[in-house]
């Protein structure tokens, strides 16, 4: 048998097929055309987008060489400043509050699974697989000062001050898209957690209540805990899907009442394409990659600290 | 008995359902009202928004199909989103293969280089995809959009794939090699069959994503547009008519529920679950 093994082995080196799982040339066969896709695409354009923010370019024409002057000029561009802030304001609409509010549901919801989760699951989930451009559209609808569903409401329960334009609001603008967000990802985070809490040990419970812990002390030592892993992963996908934002602002505010709900991605876009300021738009294009980089190795390096102490 | 452990049960939870069912309410609502808009006339509009349309319109529909041209975005939308689906699925298995079943010199740096490719948001290549096509002439052509989402689709897809072939026991692959197969027939006749769940959790996550594309359809295609490029370009028009926006709306979203709704259970693992581990 094992000669057998051993003669087809032969055989393959000597060129037709090689054997799975072992230091094997074939691989790089079976790589190739996505990798080369994935190049061509996705890298080659980042290296060159990289290249381009060193350049004054106007899309036409010669490029001129100017160093690191685009970045310099982002640090006292007012409207960029803007945008960042704000971005970091959406943070914590699309990232602090769903995630708060997920976690409250889950706890009031712990441990014993319900019959019909999976109805719940399904419906909660929705906002996330419907096209940004449709969530936008929707909500101007529902935000909307004429015969918009949430004034609508308002003044019937007698709230007639509060109903108001509120994407055309200076000060309400920016939280009501944050609020749009928030909506997409309460039902990502729901189900992330509700998904983790199911894996957690029921016993672990039990102990914990037989040392006396309240519901408070069960939810730090063991719900919160058993769901590290659910926790980072809705970080991070939230919060990068809070620094990309552009379709949505594009649909409802396009950066407006002036520039109070710019975002990096839509200032980016107008320096790109319409300005055709596109170097200047490409080291926009880098601080927000470099931005989500950050975010994501920051998040890594607290998840790795926190499971040794927990561990 | 079984109706019986139903009622036991919903007594017992009742607080719970009522919470799930508020927000749940709260996550459908808006689209609820948006698509019911669709069904309404203006002066049926007036009457309220939480009203259910008198009598349900389909005018709003046609004017769409008429007016707006979103016969043509559709079309495009299909024929964009079939090839990128396909391609990205087979590409990806290709890649994922070698990753999870090869050991080759620099694959721990080129599995990095995949990992880069699911974090990197598109803003980081629009402007030389832009560029780069323009001098290929192929703006506003569909391989415009379909070979950079096509690329772009790729690296999650393999690191899907990857901790697909992971999980499969080597057994099975030992003895298809005793067997004397190749490396393409263990991958044809024995893996791809076990991996029908895994492409179909990833076709359906592709769909939805590329679906949806907003900004690198508007860059790419810049005059022939998507469904959801064509309906915010529509929206800058119509405004105020919020029954024709919200037609365009529905026709824009049902797709993208549809493969949800029929394979949700896959989606919701591929989200909860493979993406982001480790």
């Amino acid at each position: 048998m094992r000669q057998e093994v051993r003669w087809r082995r032969n055989r393959s080196i000597a060129g037709r097929s090689g054997r799975v799982g072992e230091r094997n040339w074939l691989g790089y066969l079976y790589l190739i055309p996505g990798l080369v896709m994935y190049v061509a695409f996705g890298l080659y354009p980042l290296a060159d987008t990289v290249h381009y923010s060193f350049y004054d370019w106007s899309g036409f024409g010669d490029k001129l060489f100017i160093g690191l002057r685009n970045y310099a000029t982002l640090v006292h561009d007012e409207i960029f400043r803007q945008a960042i802030f704000n971005n970091f304001i959406l943070i914590f609409f699309y990232t602090v509050l769903p995630i708060l509010l997920a976690l409250f549901l889950t706890v009031l919801m712990t441990a014993r699974p319900l019959p019909g989760m999976t109805f719940f699951r399904t419906g909660l989930f929705i906002p996330h697989v419907i096209p940004m451009v449709v969530v936008g559209i929707t909500w101007r609808w529902i935000f909307s000062p004429v015969g918009g569903p949430l004034n609508v409401a308002l003044r019937a329960v007698g709230l007639h001050d509060w109903a108001k334009a509120w994407l055309g609001d200076f000060t309400w603008a920016l939280p009501a898209i944050g609020g749009i967000g928030t909506w997409v990802m309460y039902g990502l985070c729901m189900v992330l957690f509700i998904a983790g809490v199911q894996n957690i040990d029921e016993t672990l419970y039990d102990a914990a209540k037989i040392d006396g812990a309240g519901v408070f002390r069960q939810f730090r030592y063991v719900t919160l805990p058993g769901l590290h892993h659910q926790l980072m992963v809705a970080l991070i996908l939230t919060s990068i899907t809070a620094l990309r934002a552009f379709d949505v602002v594009w649909v409802t505010t396009r950066g407006g009442p002036g520039n109070s709900t710019m975002v990096i991605g839509l200032q980016m876009y107008r320096h790109a394409f319409p300005l055709r300021n596109v170097g200047y738009a490409a080291s926009m294009g880098i601080v927000m990659t470099v931005l989500i980089l950050v975010i994501w190795v920051a998040i890594l390096a607290v998840d790795q600290r926190l499971r040794r102490e927990w561990a | 008995m079984m109706v019986h452990l139903y009622w036991l049960n919903l007594c017992r939870n009742w607080r719970r359902y009522l919470l799930l069912m508020v927000f749940l309410f709260v996550a459908i609502y808006p689209l609820v009202d948006i698509v019911l808009a669709a069904f309404k006339t203006e002066a049926g509009l007036a009457r309220g928004p939480f009203a259910l349309p008198a009598e349900w319109h389909f005018d709003n529909f046609t004017r769409l199909w008429k007016g707006g041209a979103f016969a043509d975005y559709f079309r495009n939308s299909v024929v964009i989103i079939i090839p990128v689906v396909l391609g990205s699925v087979i590409l990806s298995v290709l890649s994922g293969y070698a990753f999870g079943r090869f050991h080759f010199w620099g694959s721990r740096v080129l599995s990095y280089m995949f990992l880069l490719g699911i974090m990197m948001p598109y803003q980081a290549m629009v402007i030389p995809l832009y560029y780069n096509l323009r001098a290929m002439g192929l703006i506003d052509t569909y391989g415009a959009l379909i070979l950079p989402l096509i690329g772009l689709s790729v690296p999650f897809g393999t690191l899907w794939m990857w901790g697909f072939f992971r999980e499969v026991p080597q057994e099975l692959i030992d003895a298809s090699v005793i067997d004397g197969c190749t490396t393409w027939s263990a991958l044809w006749h024995v893996l791809l069959p076990l991996a029908g769940p895994a492409m179909l959790a990833l076709a359906a996550l592709l769909f939805v994503w590329n679906w949806n594309e907003f900004l690198l359809a508007l860059v790419l295609l810049p005059t022939n547009f998507t469904l959801p490029v064509g309906l915010a370009m529509f929206q800058g028009r119509y405004l105020a008519e919020v029954p024709v926006l919200g037609a365009g709306a529905t026709v824009t979203m049902v797709p993208s529920l549809i493969v949800y709704i029929i394979l949700q259970r896959h989606f919701i693992r591929g989200i909860t679950g493979g993406a982001i581990q480790r």
